[in-house]
């Protein structure tokens, strides 16, 4: 019958209250970011004034959280990303060669002379002079192989090596390219995630997508250029040993060396060593600042070991040039002055302000492992998000309106009651999303409209069916409560049904499409909840009190 | 006074010229699917990779100085359309540049839109971009390959479920409609060759669950009369139920086409082709769940031994709707 016990009235309008409280934020919005980014400052840089009064603009013991507005509403780009893992292949075999070679060089006697020979990217071949000695040169270089430790790959070595007549090949086997692939990956994701950190800006989306994808999303950004300029260099610095210096970029380099364009001498191309002296991935600080002339430059310091080796070098080879190579372009090739202890030094180049700041970042968040490949670039103006927002919140006010008015109208006191949980409805979606931190989305706000018109829709089925029961001669609780038990299977069923679809959505879909899908799920829970426990009581609470003889839904 | 916008009590009977109905429905899925085969859909860069500038600037636009502007850029297939909308201020003047996709696999460059806003800025001064968006060939592929597997997907789900909750001819009967529902949605994008992007598929997938919620409804109400009017034709129960239903369907359409023509006319260019898809949608949705699932239903007839009960039993919802 008609009895709600006093616990459950209680709860339900804990919930309700709660859903209020939590979705208040957003009505405040722009007041709230103010506070909320001022609190966080206050953490990250200290506490000033002005910090002070901003924060205090909403009470602390309020919620803070809000819906994050997407990038269709706040404007900002959008990019996908592929990371090339081959790209490590190929260093990794650059790295292995002097190992290879230390290895089988006390072998002379058996395997003869040996020398690298021409072979496609991420592939080792040699050539030994003596093909009897393969057997043991065989030996010799799998023993350099390691384990894989990964669980997948247990029990196999980083490196295949094989041999057919007097040719010797080595790669990376296929579990440590999968290992390696991962790595690369998640490698690039911190690095791009610390890169756009060094910039600043509010509420990054990074994140992988699939076996080697990068999505990242950046509210507030110019464009999508600006953000590949941020993100999209590899930063690969080294200091190389500088062979020899020509004009011609087919020349031949020799095993071993590389012949790259120079990025301040038009024409000029160096021939450098592939192995580096020392890499980026050993500095441990880099500033942008001026050279002696008053130019841009960027400093920079070695940790310990780089600076050894740095010092090392630099000690030996006084009056040889060197090359800072940047993602495969010669920067400056100084000739060594003097014996640099200390492991600092200065990049000097054509550099404009602007440049040496972004050098200076990217140097600064570390080289990215492999290149980039932009599969998709998103860039939506302020401008436009604004323009949907105060479109999208014209439209629901209004569908909003033409709903209660049209419920009144057909329901008279039930229906304002259908009203009220329909008000509650859309702030429990509010304070929903605010409390998962879920990102609303212009098809997002297509969902709360379509919530709005299809969250009656629960009402609806226990009105009319309230109807049929009076219809049929039952007495008014009687009809009440017949009417919400017979419409409850049907409500499920449809509301299930059309749960499933927003999971699916959820989880096939991204960016603008995902959000309209958690709209819609949060949509379908909270009518739900709303029409069965919500106008069920509020009915209950005015029955309870008026007792009607009769009543008219 | 109470705004009634389906009497009381109706007899309509909604079986007498089920052939019509069925024929009209397999008329408009031929039409639509004929569209769709001669022409195809109109397919937005999400699908089929290039770039779409949304340009907007203070002087009236003249579509043949912007294509003439562009043209000495070779980008090759190039589509401009001017945006009219109620939404707009008096001097914003808003068009569309679609790009095919660029012959590698990345999206096109910064320097090319760079390139593009100065060539656009001489015929326009002070053009802006307000939305640049990108997609490589490579990653449209696969978006339409999950698009696809995304609405197989839900029909599937769902006509696993109402198999559960029901019996096998009730999930045929709804997943009928479900895919009458959808050649008609893509047939009348084709016809009229809407942009068909991302954001169609998600309201494809409400049309399917909209759709499944006014069968589901009706199959409810069916299933109840069955084990009341034991006696009744199967034609006679369905038709009760129909018309038992008839003023929740039409309430509930009407609310939700409400809020979805407010959306419409109010929200914006931006998503217009969105919800002009649930519009159609509801629309069809509540007529497939009416003369399409219904129909079909009467077509498979049903087992109505209900002695067993054996049907519901196996559920967490079996015993709700005693």
């Amino acid at each position: 019958m008609l009895q709600i016990d006093l616990w459950k009235r209680v709860l339900i309008w804990l919930v309700c209250l709660t859903g209020l409280l939590l979705a208040l934020p957003n009505g405040f919005y722009t007041r709230v970011e103010q506070s909320n980014d001022a609190a966080a400052e206050i953490i990250a840089k200290g506490d000033t004034p002005e910090r002070q009064a901003l924060v205090e603009q909403w009470p602390s013991y309020l919620p803070s959280s809000l819906v994050n507005l997407g990038l269709d509403l706040r404007g900002g780009a959008h990019l996908l990303a592929e990371v090339k893992v081959e790209d490590v292949y190929g260093a990794r075999m650059d790295a292995l060669w002097p190992e290879v070679r230390d290895a089988l060089r006390p072998e002379r006697a058996t395997v003869g002379s040996f020398r690298r020979q021409q072979a496609p990217e991420g592939q080792i071949r040699l050539k030994i002079s003596k093909p009897e000695g393969m057997g043991r040169a065989l030996e010799v270089v799998r023993g350099l192989a390691n384990p894989i430790t990964s669980l997948t790959g247990a029990g196999a070595n980083d490196i295949d090596v094989s041999g057919t007549g007097d040719l010797i090949t080595i790669e990376l086997s296929e579990a440590e390219k999968l290992a390696s692939d991962d790595r690369t990956v998640r490698q690039s994701l911190e690095i791009i995630r610390r890169r756009i950190d060094e910039v600043g800006t509010r509420e990054p989306t990074i994140q992988r997508q699939g076996a080697d994808r990068i999505l990242i999303q950046v509210p507030g950004i110019g464009s999508a250029s600006e953000l590949k300029a941020i993100i999209g260099t590899t930063a690969q610095l080294t200091f190389s040993p500088v062979v020899g210096r020509g004009s011609d970029p087919d020349a031949p380099a020799g095993v071993g060396n590389k012949v790259i364009p120079s990025v301040d001498e038009p024409g000029a191309f160096y021939t450098i060593e592939a192995a580096p002296v020392v890499t980026g991935e050993e500095l441990v600080d880099a500033q942008p600042s001026f050279d002696q002339n008053g130019r841009p430059a960027v400093n920079f310091r070695f940790n310990t070991s780089g600076a050894r080796k740095f010092g090392d070098y630099t000690a030996e080879n006084i009056g040889s040039p060197f090359a800072i190579v940047l993602d495969d372009e010669v920067i400056s090739a100084p000739v060594i002055q003097s014996h640099i202890p200390g492991g600092s030094g200065i990049i000097t180049g054509n550099f404009t302000i602007e440049e040496s700041t972004n050098l200076a970042i990217l140097l600064r968040a570390g080289a990215l492992p492999a290149g980039l490949e932009f599969l998709e670039e998103r860039t939506i103006g302020p401008e436009l998000g604004q323009d949907s927002i105060d479109a999208g919140k014209i439209a629901t006010i209004v569908a909003f309106v033409g709903v209660l008015v049209f419920m009144a109208l057909s329901y008279g006191l039930f229906g304002l009651f259908a009203n009220v949980a329909l008000i509650l409805n859309v702030a429990l979606i509010f304070g929903f999303l605010s409390l998962i931190g879920a990102t609303l989305t212009l098809p997002g706000i297509a969902g709360i409209v379509l919530t709005v018109g299809m969250a009656v829709d629960a009402n609806v089925l226990i009105f009319e069916r309230i109807r049929e029961e009076i219809k049929s001669g039952r007495g008014p609780a009687r009809a009440i409560d017949e009417g919400y038990s017979k419409a409850l299977s049907a409500i499920l069923d449809a509301n299930i049904t059309t749960f499933i679809t927003a999971v699916i959505l959820f989880a096939m879909g991204s960016g603008p499409v995902r959000g309209f899908a958690i709209t819609l799920g949060l949509g379908i829970m909270t009518s739900v909840f709303t029409a069965i426990f919500v106008t069920r009581l509020m009915i209950v609470m005015w029955f309870e009190r008026r007792r009607p003889k009769k009543i008219e839904v | 006074m109470r705004l009634r916008l389906v009497p009381q009590e109706t007899s309509f009977d909604f079986f007498s010229k089920w052939k019509i109905w069925l024929g009209i429905s397999a008329l408009m899925m031929v039409v639509g699917l004929v569209s769709f085969g001669l022409q195809g859909l109109n397919f937005g860069i999400d699908f089929r990779g290039g770039t779409t500038v949304r340009t907007e600037s203070t002087t009236a636009i003249d579509v043949g100085q912007y294509r003439e502007a562009i043209a000495p850029m070779e980008l090759g297939d190039i589509s401009i359309t001017e945006v009219f909308d109620p939404t707009f201020e008096e001097d914003q003047h808003v068009a569309m540049i679609r790009i095919q996709a660029q012959a590698s696999g990345e999206a096109i460059s910064g320097e090319v839109i760079e390139e593009l806003q100065q060539a656009l800025d001489a015929v326009a001064p002070g053009i802006k971009f307000v939305s640049v968006e990108s997609v490589g060939p490579k990653v449209s592929g696969e978006l339409v390959q999950t698009a696809i597997l995304a609405v197989v997907l839900a029909i599937g789900a769902v006509l696993i479920y109402i198999w559960l909750r029901f019996e096998w001819q009730f999930a045929l009967g709804a997943v009928v409609a479900l895919v009458h529902d959808v050649v008609l949605t893509i047939g009348i994008f084709s016809e009229l060759q809407i942009k068909f992007d991302l954001a169609i598929i998600a309201a494809l997938l409400t049309i399917v669950g909209y759709s499944l919620n006014d069968t589901v409804v009706v199959f409810d109400r069916v299933r109840e009369n069955l084990r009341r009017y034991k006696k009744k034709d199967l034609s006679e129960v369905l038709n009760l139920s129909i018309n038992e239903t008839l003023s929740r369907t039409v309430m509930t359409s009407v609310t939700t086409l409400l809020a979805l023509v407010s959306l419409y006319v109010l929200g914006g260019d931006v998503i217009r082709g969105f919800v002009f898809a649930m519009i159609w949608g509801v629309i069809v949705g509540t007529y497939s769940s009416v003369f399409v699932a219904s129909t079909i239903l009467l077509w498979l007839g049903v087992k109505r031994d209900w002695s067993k009960q054996a049907n519901t039993a196996g559920n967490q919802f079996g015993n709700i709707d005693a």
